[in-house]
C-alpha cells in the first residue's frame, strides 16, 4: 500500500476506511466506499480516474472542504473528521493551497491583492500580507504585473497567479484540481514545468487530472474506480 | 480579535467594490432607504424647528410669568359663555396683589402688574400700520418684560401715573413708520386712532414664529392713556401679569396667585375659581397635537419607504449571493470562516443603506437650504443628533436586510459553491 518514497517519515495525510455516502432520498450514493491512502511529504501524487469514480469527492476530502461519512481522515496528525467547521477553515488557510481548473480569481482585484486574500483570513497585518504576495508572485515569475487585474493577463499567467495565491501561506500541501484543464497545451506545460519546480523546491503536490500527459509529471499515481483505489503505483517519470 | 478587524477591512473594501461596480443597480436598490431617511430628517428638521421657533417666540410671554385672566389659554369651545360671565378683572386687582405679596413671608411672587390690550392703527405722515397691538400698562412692566429696549427708555413711573401721551414701539411698528432707521423715531410724534403720542423708545426686534403675536407688533403706552382714548366698555381684556420668585416652583408660585387672587375676588371656600392662571407652557402644550401629526404622518412614511427599502435590498443581496457563489467558494478554500462570509454580505447590505442614507441626508439638507433660502421665517433646524440617527436608521436597516441573505452565503456548503456556475 505505502508507495511513498519515505515510508519511514511520518504522513502529512493519513486516510483510513473513509467512505463519503451521498443521501439523495430515495437512493444511497455511495462516492467513496472505504479508500485507505497516505501521502508523505514531498510527494507529488497524480489522483486519476475518470468521471463518477470519486475523484472529486476525494478531492474535496482532502482539501478539507468536506468531512467523510465514516473512516479517519489525519491531517498532521490531527484528525479531520472531528473537526468544526471553524476548525477546517484554518486547516485549509494554513495547511492547504487549492489551485482551481477555472483559477476562481476574484476579477476586479489586482493580482496582488489575489495573492494576499489567504493571508487576510489568516490574520496577518497589511505590510506582512503585501510582501509576501509579492514574493510569491516573483516566485512564479509575475513580479512585474502586480498591479494588473486577472482579465489583463493570459490564461497561463492567471494559473500562475492562482498557484501564487496557494503558496502565499506556506501550505503542507498543494492541491491542485485539472490545474490545466482551461489552458492550450503548451501553456499546460508550462504549469507543469512550474509544478516540477515546486517540486524541487520540496513542497507536496497533489493533481487530480483526467489527462495521463499531466499525470507523467508526478512521481506516484492513484487511480480510482467506483469509490475505490484501483491502483496505487510510481510513474514512469524519467 | 485582529483578524476580525482585517475581515472587516476586507468586507468594507468588497463592499465598496461592489457598489462602485453596480453603481445604477446600488441605487435604484438604496431609493426606498434614500426616500425613508429624508421623510426621516425632514420630520425631524421640522419638529425641531417648531420646537425651537416657538420656544423662541414663546420666551417674550416669559417663563416665569403668570397671566390671570378670565378666559383660559386653549379653545374653550361650548364653555364660551360660562367664562363669558365671569365677572371682569380689573387692572386695581394688580394693587391688592402686590400688597398680599408684599405681606406674606417669603412670597413666591415678586410683582403682579396689570395689562389691557387694544388694536390699533398707527399713522405716521403717509405711513401707517394697522392691527397693532397696543398694551396699556404701568412702569412695573419692565420687571416683567423680558423684550429688551433697543433704542430710547421705557416711560416713567410719573409718565404713567399721569397718563402722558408717550409709546414705546415694537420694532416692526417703528421699522414700518421710520424706514429712514428705527432709531430716529425715538423722540418723533406718531398718531394712535389719531390721537398724538410721542415715541420714547423702540424695542429690539424679536422676530416671530409662523405669525405669532411677539413685541415686534405690539406698542406700549401708560395704562391711563389707553383708558382715557381706547378704553373698550364692553370687551375687558384686563391681564395681570404676576412674576415668580426665581427660586419659587411653578407649582408653589401657582398656587400662590390662586390662593390670593381668591382674596381679591372674594371667593369663599369651595367656590370654584371664576379666573384663570394662565402660562407660556399652556401654548405649547397646544402644539402637541401638531407635532403629533408631523411625527405620526413622518414615521408612517419613513416605515413604509424602509420597508420596501429593505425588502428591496434584500432581494438585490440574495442576488449578489447568487451571482457570487463560487466566489464565496473561493473564499472557503481560501481559509474564510462563516463568519467572514456573513460579515462581508451584511458589510455589503449595510453599504448600500449607508450610501442611500447619505444621499436622503443630502437631499433633505438641499430642501432645508432652499426652505431657508426662500422663507427664512420658516422654521428648519437640523441637529447633529438627527444626523446620527438617520445614519443608525440606515445601517440598522442594512443589518436587517442584509441578514437573511448573508446567513444563507455564510451556510453555503464550501465544496458546493465552488461546483457553481
Amino acid at each position: 500500500m505505502s508507495q511513498g518514497k519515505e515510508p519511514n517519515r511520518d504522513p502529512v495525510i493519513e486516510i483510513i476506511g473513509v467512505r463519503k455516502i451521498y443521501d439523495l432520498g430515495e437512493i444511497r450514493v455511495h462516492a467513496l466506499d472505504g479508500v485507505d491512502l497516505k501521502i508523505y511529504p514531498n510527494d507529488y501524487v497524480a489522483v486519476m480516474g475518470p468521471s463518477g469514480s470519486g475523484k472529486s469527492t476525494l478531492m474535496n476530502l482532502l482539501g478539507c472542504l468536506d468531512t467523510p461519512t465514516e473512516g479517519h481522515y489525519h491531517f498532521g496528525g490531527e484528525d479531520v473528521a472531528e473537526m468544526s467547521d471553524n476548525e477546517l477553515a484554518d486547516i485549509r488557510n494554513r495547511r492547504i493551497g487549492f489551485v482551481f481548473q477555472s483559477f476562481n480569481l476574484l476579477p476586479r482585484a489586482t493580482i496582488l491583492r489575489n495573492v494576499e486574500l489567504p493571508l487576510v483570513y489568516a490574520g496577518l497585518d497589511s505590510h506582512t500580507r503585501l510582501q509576501r504576495a509579492e514574493e510569491a508572485l516573483t516566485k512564479v515569475g509575475l513580479a512585474d504585473r502586480l498591479r494588473h487585474r486577472p482579465n489583463e493577463l493570459s490564461g497561463g499567467q492567471r494559473q500562475r497567479v492562482a498557484i501564487a495565491r496557494a503558496l502565499v501561506n506556506r501550505p503542507s500541501i498543494i492541491l491542485a484540481d485539472e490545474p490545466t484543464g482551461n489552458l492550450d497545451s503548451r501553456t499546460g506545460e508550462e504549469i507543469m514545468a512550474l509544478f516540477e519546480e515546486l517540486y524541487r523546491q520540496g513542497n507536496t503536490l497533489i493533481v487530480v487530472t483526467h489527462e495521463d500527459d499531466i499525470a507523467q509529471h508526478a512521481r506516484r499515481c492513484v487511480r480510482l474506480r467506483d469509490g475505490r483505489i484501483e491502483s496505487d503505483s510510481p510513474t514512469s517519470h524519467k | 480579535m485582529r483578524k476580525s478587524w482585517y475581515e472587516l477591512a476586507e468586507a468594507i473594501r468588497i463592499a465598496l467594490e461592489q457598489v462602485n461596480v453596480h453603481r445604477m443597480r446600488s441605487l435604484l436598490t438604496a431609493l426606498g432607504v434614500i426616500i425613508g431617511i429624508l421623510a426621516v430628517t425632514l420630520m425631524g428638521t421640522a419638529i425641531k424647528g417648531i420646537d425651537i421657533g416657538f420656544r423662541d417666540s414663546l420666551s417674550m410671554l416669559g417663563n416665569d410669568v403668570f397671566y390671570v385672566e378670565k378666559f383660559p389659554w386653549k379653545d374653550v369651545g361650548d364653555e364660551w359663555m360660562m367664562y363669558r360671565n365671569r365677572p371682569n378683572m380689573k387692572s386695581s386687582y394688580a394693587d391688592d396683589l402686590n400688597q398680599i405679596i408684599a405681606g406674606t413671608a417669603d412670597s413666591n411672587l415678586v410683582i403682579a402688574v396689570p395689562t389691557v390690550g387694544s388694536r390699533q392703527r398707527i399713522d405716521r405722515d403717509q405711513r401707517n400700520i394697522g392691527g397693532v397691538e397696543v398694551i396699556g400698562t404701568n412702569s412695573d412692566f419692565t420687571l416683567i418684560n423680558t423684550g429688551d429696549i433697543e433704542h430710547g427708555r421705557f416711560f416713567t413711573d410719573n409718565e404713567a401715573l399721569a397718563g402722558r401721551n408717550v409709546i414705546v414701539l415694537g420694532y416692526d411698528v417703528a421699522n414700518t413708520l421710520f424706514p429712514e432707521g428705527v432709531e430716529q423715531a425715538v423722540g418723533k410724534d406718531v398718531r394712535v386712532r389719531n390721537i398724538r403720542f410721542r415715541v420714547v423708545g423702540v424695542f429690539a426686534r424679536q422676530g416671530s414664529f409662523l405669525g405669532l403675536q411677539s413685541f415686534d407688533s405690539n406698542g406700549v403706552i401708560p395704562l391711563l392713556s389707553l383708558r382715557k382714548f381706547f378704553v373698550n366698555p364692553w370687551w375687558d381684556t384686563t391681564t395681570i401679569r404676576v412674576k415668580k420668585h426665581p427660586d419659587a416652583t411653578i407649582a408653589e408660585a401657582r398656587d400662590e396667585i390662586i390662593g390670593a387672587t381668591r382674596r381679591v375676588r372674594g371667593l369663599e371656600p369651595g367656590e370654584a375659581e371664576d379666573f384663570e392662571v394662565n402660562q407660556s407652557d399652556m401654548i405649547e402644550k397646544q402644539l402637541g397635537p401638531v407635532k403629533m401629526g408631523i411625527a405620526v404622518a413622518g414615521f408612517f412614511v419613513t416605515g413604509l419607504a424602509l420597508f420596501v427599502g429593505a425588502i428591496g435590498i434584500m432581494n438585490i443581496t440574495f442576488v449578489s449571493v447568487k451571482e457570487r457563489t463560487r466566489e464565496i467558494g473561493t473564499r472557503r478554500a481560501l481559509g474564510a470562516r462563516r463568519r467572514a462570509i456573513l460579515l462581508q454580505f451584511l458589510v455589503e447590505s449595510c453599504m448600500i443603506c449607508l450610501l442611500g442614507g447619505l444621499v436622503g441626508l443630502g437631499c433633505s439638507w438641499g430642501i432645508k437650504s432652499v426652505v431657508t433660502m426662500v422663507a427664512p421665517h420658516f422654521p428648519l433646524v437640523m441637529s447633529m443628533e438627527l444626523i446620527v440617527v438617520a445614519v443608525l436608521i440606515a445601517v440598522g436597516t442594512g443589518l436587517v436586510s442584509g441578514f437573511a441573505p448573508a446567513f444563507q452565503a455564510a451556510r453555503l456548503d464550501p465544496a458546493e459553491a465552488l461546483r457553481h456556475e
